[in-house]
């Protein structure tokens, strides 16, 4: 055998090992489908016990379409890459998943992979779901296998090539996915391990409020430095900076079972389904996230955004024409004297976040959307202004916010952000 | 001085830009169809068209107004010759105390401005930010389903109608 022939081998066989290893990977097998369980296989017990879980891991608020039935799916979710839809997690056999087996479900839970054996796009959060324990996902499955099974196929996903072909996942999988359950931190109390599990694991937090990469994966070593969802921004949950007033236990147990926190404000956009959510699990688990958070924070660097801002602000142009509107519009319920304040306790503009955040975002997007009316709970209710205010004035008002409110520098570029965020949403 | 086209007329106001456009309706202009119920965008009582667009008067400044055009109530018809909507309101009794009607017919006159046949779905969701606090919604809902051509609530359609939502015009 010549050199020449013999690298060919060599090289022959590493690409059949590579391709070896990449079909391994991208290949699943299907587990064998079973027939529904019936309404009485699950004890009462483990039934309540999967309602926290699913509460805790907010399955409905991604898995439920809007005026939809809950947990049948639909719901799109925009990415970079292409929309995704929820799936259908009713146990309807034909088409949610019914037919699927706890091992099944556990699988999809820790390993991202459907009972058919397809990959699941990274969008249903199994990097964290696989954290949590074999317990909490047998509740899980009890719960969502006993609720109303729903006839609903959502619709198809719209992915970019090459992402609609999702044996591909498999990489990603193994760049991202650290399949296991978490064991505890040792030096660390209960209270605490508990947090980091509801945080890390259930919660997923870090879906929500940390950046991402090019190939939407969690950019490592920045979990919780903030991120946007929807059109809104995830703030950052380890910067006590990024409020004006630094959070109390109290509040952010507050804050994450009522949406609406003293000194702060009211949960909106993404978030505030997330509140609903936990405000039916014990409040142990909620102070148990609180703890974790807080525990998380860095250390407090004064940025540039947050150098108090020049006196002038109010008197610009932008602010005189936001603050006509302000008058008319918002001094009803946030202005000085408004009963919402003096008698519904609501806290001034001055510490809410959005009011204060580096970007005008969630200022924006809060004038623009509101918040809606939601049953009983619509006690954060807010008018929205879309339709009534054009670009340039909704720009207007969110600079004479800014500058009456804020203690930090003006916004830039305000309107052009106004333009950014009425066409993002305007493609959802 | 503040110009409003208000039912096609012009008007030149003397008054500041940020007075909301229901003070500035109902004062200066005395049209009092639109009526001030929570002040706070909450309940729909001062709704009137501006630009096509069914919006909260109280919550809109003047100043904010420039050229759109506003209607109210008395822009659709008069005692005499009633617009369609409010001829189906009178024929449906869908008014006890009618202090939210004025809203209410200027909600569903936008919706059927822009779309005459909506489906029953696109009816509720549209009408939802509007309340009666008598809860005639019924007898609302039917007198705009007969000017949209739509089918009697009970009557089979492809639309079910949406889960109950309390606060909004079910």
């Amino acid at each position: 055998m010549t050199r020449k022939s013999g690298l060919l081998a060599a090289g022959g066989v590493t690409i059949v090992a590579a391709l070896a290893v990449a079909l391994l990977l991208m290949w699943k097998p299907a587990i064998a489908p079973v027939s529904p369980p019936a309404q009485d296989a699950f004890d009462a017990r483990t039934k309540l016990a999967g309602a926290r879980v699913v509460a805790l891991g907010d399955c409905i608020v991604c898995h439920t379409a809007k005026g939809g039935k809950p947990f049948a799916g639909g719901l799109p979710l925009v990415t970079p890459f292409g929309t995704i839809y929820a799936t259908n997690i009713t146990p309807d056999v034909k088409t949610g998943i019914g037919a699927w087996s706890l091992e099944a479900f556990t699988r999809a839970m820790r390993h991202g992979v459907a009972r058919d054996g397809h990959l699941l796009y990274p969008a249903f959060p199994y990097v964290h779901f696989t954290r949590i324990s074999d317990d909490d996902i047998a509740a899980a499955y009890a719960y969502l296998m006993t609720r109303e099974p729903i006839d609903a196929t959502p619709p198809a996903n719209q992915l970019m090539f090459p992402l609609n072909f999702r044996p591909l996942l498999a990489f990603w999988n193994v760049l991202f996915l650290r399949p296991g359950a978490q064991p505890p931190d040792a030096s660390k109390d209960v209270e605490w391990n508990r947090g980091k599990l509801l945080v890390d694991g259930l919660g997923h937090c870090a879906s929500c409020h940390s950046p991402l990469n090019a190939i939407g994966g969690e950019k490592s070593g920045h979990a919780f430095d903030g991120g946007i969802v929807d059109g809104w921004e995830a703030p950052a949950l380890n910067a006590p900076g990024a409020a004006p007033k630094p959070w109390t236990k109290e509040q952010l147990v507050a804050y994450l079972r009522t949406g609406r926190a003293s000194e702060h404000g009211a949960a909106a956009g993404p978030m505030l389904p997330v509140t609903r959510d936990l405000a039916t699990v014990p409040e142990a688990d909620v102070r148990s996230i609180a703890t974790y958070l807080l525990s998380i924070q860095k250390p407090h660097a004064v940025s540039g955004a947050e150098a108090t801002r020049a006196a002038s602000t109010v008197g610009s142009p932008e602010a005189q024409r936001g603050a006509m509107l302000f008058a008319a519009s918002c001094a009803q319920c946030h202005g000085p004297a408004a009963p919402m304040q003096s008698i519904g306790e609501r806290p001034t503009l001055a510490f809410s976040t959005a009011v204060n955040a580096a970007t005008p975002r969630n200022a924006i997007q809060m004038i623009l959307s509101g918040n809606g009316w939601h049953g009983e709970d619509s006690m954060n209710y807010m008018p929205a202004f879309a339709q009534i205010y054009n670009d340039q004035q909704i720009a207007d008002l969110a600079s004479y916010i800014r500058a009456a409110y804020s203690q930090r520098g003006p916004w830039t570029d305000v309107e052009a952000a106004v333009v950014k965020v009425r066409k993002e949403n305007n493609a959802r | 001085m503040i110009n409003l086209t208000v039912n096609g007329v012009q008007h030149a106001l003397d008054i500041d830009p940020s007075t909301p456009l229901l003070y500035a309706l109902r004062n200066d202009l005395q049209l009092h169809g639109a009526k001030f119920g929570c002040g706070l965008g909450q309940c729909g009582a001062c709704t009137v068209i501006v630009d096509g667009e069914a919006a909260f008067s109280c919550l809109i400044p003047v100043g904010s107004i420039g050229r759109k055009p506003v209607r109210t109530i008395e822009g659709l018809g008069t005692i005499e010759h009633p617009g369609p909507l409010q001829k189906a309101f009178i024929e449906h009794q869908a008014v006890q105390c009618g202090y939210c009607i004025a809203g209410m017919i200027m909600r569903a006159q936008a919706l059927l401005d822009r779309n005459p046949r909506p489906t029953e779905r696109e009816l509720l969701e549209h009408m939802e930010p509007n309340l009666c606090r008598c809860g005639t919604h019924t007898r609302i809902l039917a007198a705009i389903r007969e000017v949209a051509h739509l089918q009697a609530a009970d009557a089979p359609r492809e639309n079910p109608p949406l889960a109950a939502s309390p606060g909004g015009a079910q």
